[in-house]
């Protein structure tokens, strides 16, 4: 019985994490999922909110922007939108982006172009909230 | 032979134009750079979602599903999406792009019509008759990833509509600095990947038709943001090059007009001597 598994995160933009971990917890379409060592072969929808990993018995937070997830022979794939580590999010920022959206989503009919843009600058500096309150 | 004054100005004129192509040649290796960091990055990721997608591929929802499902129009409606760049001085970079696309336009005849990126295609296609449904311009200036979106939404819309039957990729691939290759692909209806010898059989979570309803728009966003960083880093490729060698030709340029130059120099020098040596003679006599 393995006691670690490969976690590798990728994004259009970097490759960002190809390490051997414990434990990984992340935000998939249906709610939250653990995945542990010898895990089923899995493959899932995931929505945008923090990723949790365990690897040499450290926790580490990232902020992911939604994508899929592919769980097979030992391996977790995760294919990210985008993901930021939690080091990297200024938390201050992302809540004032995140009220700066809202603000101008509510004065806006649902029509309109920019809103989809607008719920994606909601969704991603939520999931940064969420990683940035799970700091350790 | 050319007044020395004459050859002079060109040599200045000259001098400044190899100012500006080395500043853009520099200017292009710089963007070369983080394009091709970007393209290898998008490699890796395209890699690995087509893994995915080709380990569902036995699956028979994702066979019959829409937008992989091939439509058997007696002749269908092709709709070809050529990456062009927004501007020039990149040597034959949108040449050899609109060239392809017009011996492709060529082939299907009316059935053809265009979504075209970059203005350099767009002023191309403008005044021909070959439909336009849509156009990006100013690809460089607006975040890439709005772009992306904008364009995968309308070709779906206009497959999902039944505008169009089939939709090509054309753009730049990019090998290297030296090397772009003008490349077509389909990008709907979907090529399924080849099946797997054996596929896994995953456990999904919401459900199978979930996912693979919601995978596949991906993918097809996936390929066109390939194509277009592939672009990019092509067009930064085939400027630096041009540039280079626009910068190496104006250095040929200014050696041969300095000889030039200094010959006339001479030549001068020469005649003033001897209208001298004449004058003094004529004194003498």
């Amino acid at each position: 019985m393995a006691t670690s598994f490969r976690l590798r995160i990728v994004t259009p933009a970097r490759q960002l994490l190809d390490e051997d971990v414990e434990e990984v917890t992340a935000p998939g379409a249906a709610g939250e999922f653990g995945v542990l060592p010898d895990h089923i072969a899995f493959l899932t929808v995931l929505a945008p909110g923090r990723l949790i990993y365990k690897s040499g018995g450290k926790r580490h937070v990232l902020a992911i922007f939604g994508g899929y997830a592919e769980v097979a022979d030992n391996v977790m794939t995760v294919l990210a939108d985008g993901a930021e580590p939690v080091e990297e999010i200024d938390a201050q920022r992302a809540e004032r982006e995140l009220r700066d959206a809202e603000a101008k989503l509510a004065g806006l009919d649902a029509a309109a172009p920019d809103v989809a843009l607008l719920r994606r600058v909601v969704e991603q500096s939520t999931a940064r909230l969420a990683a940035t309150s799970e700091r350790v | 032979m050319a007044s020395l004054k004459a050859i002079r100005k060109r040599i200045t004129s000259v001098r400044s134009t190899q100012q500006i192509t080395k500043a853009m040649k520099m200017v292009a290796a710089a963007k070369l750079r983080r394009a091709q960091d970007a393209v290898v990055q998008g490699r890796a990721f395209g890699e690995k979602l087509r893994e995915v997608v080709s380990n569902l591929a036995a699956e028979p929802s994702l066979r019959e599903h829409r937008l992989v499902k091939p439509r058997t129009a007696e002749s269908p409606r092709v709709l070809l999406v050529v990456l062009t760049a927004d501007r020039g001085l990149c040597g034959a970079f949108n040449a050899s792009i609109i060239r392809q696309s017009e011996v492709f336009v060529a082939r299907q005849r009316e059935n053809a019509s265009l979504v075209v990126v970059g203005r350099k295609g767009f002023d191309y296609y403008k005044k021909r008759a070959t439909p336009i449904r849509s156009h990006y311009v100013n690809v460089g200036v607006l975040p890439l990833s709005e772009i992306v979106r904008a364009m995968t939404t309308r070709a779906l819309t206009l497959f999902g509509d039944e505008e169009v039957d089939e939709i090509y990729l054309l753009y730049s691939q990019f090998r290297s600095a030296l090397s772009q290759v003008a490349t077509i692909e389909r990008l709907l209806p979907i090529e399924a990947p080849a099946e797997v010898e054996n596929p896994r059989e995953y456990l999904f979570e919401p459900d199978r038709d979930a996912v693979i309803e919601n995978l596949l728009p991906r993918y097809v966003e996936v390929k066109i943001l390939q194509a277009l960083l592939e672009s990019i880093a092509s067009e930064h490729g085939a400027r630096m090059t041009a540039m280079d060698s626009a910068t190496k030709n104006a250095s040929d340029m200014i050696e041969r007009l300095t000889l030039e130059m200094n010959r006339a120099r001479q030549a001068t020098i020469t005649k003033e001597l001897m209208e001298i040596v004449g004058g003094a003679e004529a004194l003498r006599g």
